[in-house]
């Protein structure tokens, strides 16, 4: 790297503004990925969450079952279906109604309910047929404390307990027994008959006969992975916004290859001449390749560690995960892309004619 | 080491027509010898010396450094001959904008995989060599045109060379500093020991070489 340092420090405003163009891309992408993560964990943690490795959906009377958690309902025949599969471990159902939640300070707020059996392993301590047990960030800015009294369709519950916290489709899961979340439903109207539950979750062993259960129980089952999709809006936004990083990714790998190839033009000159006096191209490719990587590690470093603090930062008002997933992975993302681009852009230097070093014409 | 081009031929196409660049050239030049070859533009001299370096393929013939014959060798071998055996003085500098007058010799030593600090000291001192002592610091925006010449000397010479191969060293500059450059080229050939061969239109410093061909339309004539 002999030469590709004194390129640099010689032509820096020129590297300086590469560079710059690598750190706001990369400073782009960790703050998209630190939100993408941090919205997604606000759509379906609670779902994510669970002890389960499927989640079954069903659907009313004969219709054909969907994966969707708005349009899902299961009977306990389905339960029963299910809990006779051979493989099947556990049988769990869920019901999940979205609401609005009235506060002791007379203010309401949106919530999720998920109601479970109180035998249910994901059921946190504190939940019984007249508590529940509510998500933290929904204590902290409703202010409400332990023995505090919601006031919801069905009723006044007793905040039994405050547990960590847990979202579905952006609103804050309050966690209770699955008689108290079919009494909240069938006070809400929801249809003419309530269901069991909106969904069953199952723990399977790998030879389980799904699609058979399924079969039988005209149900839809989905690993929990793949049921995120489920829910509403999830899909479409985290795609969205997946979308958008993919395309950063690309424009930052053509950014830096199309930099790179003016560049590796401009010093054609010096190429030849290098390789007219016995530089190997390796060396010269070597050498190229370096420098592309000096520019990569300062830029996406210094874009990463602008994107954790302003993260950091962001972290206050917009759901925003600063992890290694959403930090570290970006920056190295980006830096093997740019080396990428880097590698399509210098390979020209293998072209380039040591005999152009000769004469008068350079 | 001994310079010979055996029976050079060098054709290429040109459209229609074959060009004979070089036509049956031999020559012979012995270490310490400084050979100029004269011509007209056109009449091959630049593609005798794009041969010798090895920078050209010959079509007919051979050339040997010393009992390595180059048109044997391919790529990296051959890279390795050049950066090793054969110095090369460019028609223009072609010194690199980034590097120092000091850089431009190390960083040949650096394609040697020598030591840092054993190329410094080898280029200041052939710097010192060429008359550019306390300038090993500049940049080639700031040396004249005569200090160029003499960095891309001093850089030829980093490989200890047994041939140079030099290409019109004195176009770019006026006489005086023409001659100067030619005068430097017939000591460092003497004091190195190298089979030297300057191509120039310019016959005015032709008093200089020990030996002088002329070239024409390809042919090569004492």
């Amino acid at each position: 790297m002999f030469v590709a340092i004194r390129d640099i420090r010689f032509a820096r405003g020129r590297f300086a503004l590469m560079g710059s163009v690598v750190v706001l891309i990369t400073l782009l992408i960790v703050l998209l990925s630190g939100l993408t993560s941090g919205l997604a964990d606000r759509s379906v943690s609670a779902v994510r969450n669970l002890p389960a490795t499927h989640l079954v959906f069903g659907a009313v009377g004969n219709e054909r079952p969907e994966k969707s958690f708005a349009d899902s309902t299961v009977t306990a025949r389905q339960r029963t279906v299910w809990e006779n599969t051979p493989g099947v471990r556990r049988v769990t159902p869920l019901g999940i109604t979205t609401t609005r939640v009235g506060t002791p300070a007379e203010s309401e707020a949106s919530a999720t309910v998920f109601g479970l059996p109180p035998d249910a392993p994901a059921v946190p301590a504190g939940t019984s047929d007249s508590s529940v047990v509510i998500s933290r960030s929904l204590a902290e800015d409703q202010q409400l404390a332990t023995g505090d009294r919601l006031s919801t369709a069905a009723g006044e519950l007793r905040v039994g307990a405050i547990t960590s916290d847990e979202f579905y489709s952006h609103t804050p899961v309050i966690w209770t027994t699955l008689d108290t979340w079919r009494e909240l439903r069938a006070a809400r109207g929801a249809g003419a008959e309530t269901p069991l539950a909106t969904v069953l979750t199952v723990d399977a062993a790998p030879e389980a006969r799904l699609s058979e259960a399924d079969s039988a129980a005209n149900t839809l089952s989905a690993t929990r992975g793949g049921s995120l999709e489920a829910v509403g809006s999830f899909s479409s936004e985290n795609g969205s916004l997946l979308m958008m990083q993919l395309l950063l990714y690309a424009i930052s790998a053509l950014v830096i290859g199309a930099f790179l190839t003016v560049w590796t033009i401009q010093r054609s000159g010096d190429v030849a001449v290098l390789k007219a006096l016995g530089g190997s191209t390796g060396y010269l490719l070597r050498d190229a390749l370096t420098q592309s990587l000096i520019v990569l590690l300062a830029g996406a470093g210094l874009g990463g560690a602008a994107g954790v603090a302003v993260g950091s930062a962001a972290g206050e008002v917009v759901p925003f995960e600063l992890t290694v997933r959403t930090t570290l992975m970006p920056v190295l993302v980006m830096i093997a892309l740019g080396m990428v681009g880097a590698a399509l852009a210098v390979r020209r230097i293998t072209s380039v004619e040591p005999l152009t070093a000769l004469g008068a014409g350079r | 080491m001994t310079l010979r081009l055996h029976g050079i031929g060098l054709t290429y196409p040109d459209g229609e027509r074959t060009v004979h660049a070089l036509h049956e050239v031999s020559l012979r030049v012995e270490p310490g010898e400084l050979l100029a070859v004269t011509g007209p533009s056109g009449s091959g001299k630049s593609s005798l010396l794009a041969v010798a370096a090895g920078l050209l393929r010959p079509t007919a013939g051979s050339v040997r450094v010393g009992e390595t014959d180059l048109t044997g060798l391919r790529g990296a071998a051959l890279s390795r001959l050049r950066l090793n055996r054969i110095g090369i003085v460019f028609q223009q500098h072609n010194l690199v904008a980034s590097l120092t007058a000091a850089e431009q010799l190390q960083v040949t030593e650096h394609m040697r995989g020598r030591s840092a600090r054993q190329a410094r000291d080898r280029a200041v001192q052939l710097l010192a060599t060429v008359g550019l002592s306390g300038k090993q610091h500049r940049r080639p925006n700031r040396l004249s045109g005569g200090e160029r010449q003499r960095v891309n000397i001093a850089r030829a010479l980093t490989a200890r060379p047994e041939v140079l191969l030099v290409d019109e060293p004195t176009a770019a500059l006026d006489q005086e500093r023409g001659a100067r450059i030619v005068e430097l080229l017939r000591d460092v050939t003497g004091q190195y020991g190298i089979a030297t061969v300057l191509v120039t239109h310019d016959t005015q410093h032709l008093t200089h070489a020990d030996r002088t061909v002329a070239i024409r339309d390809g042919k090569l004539s004492e």
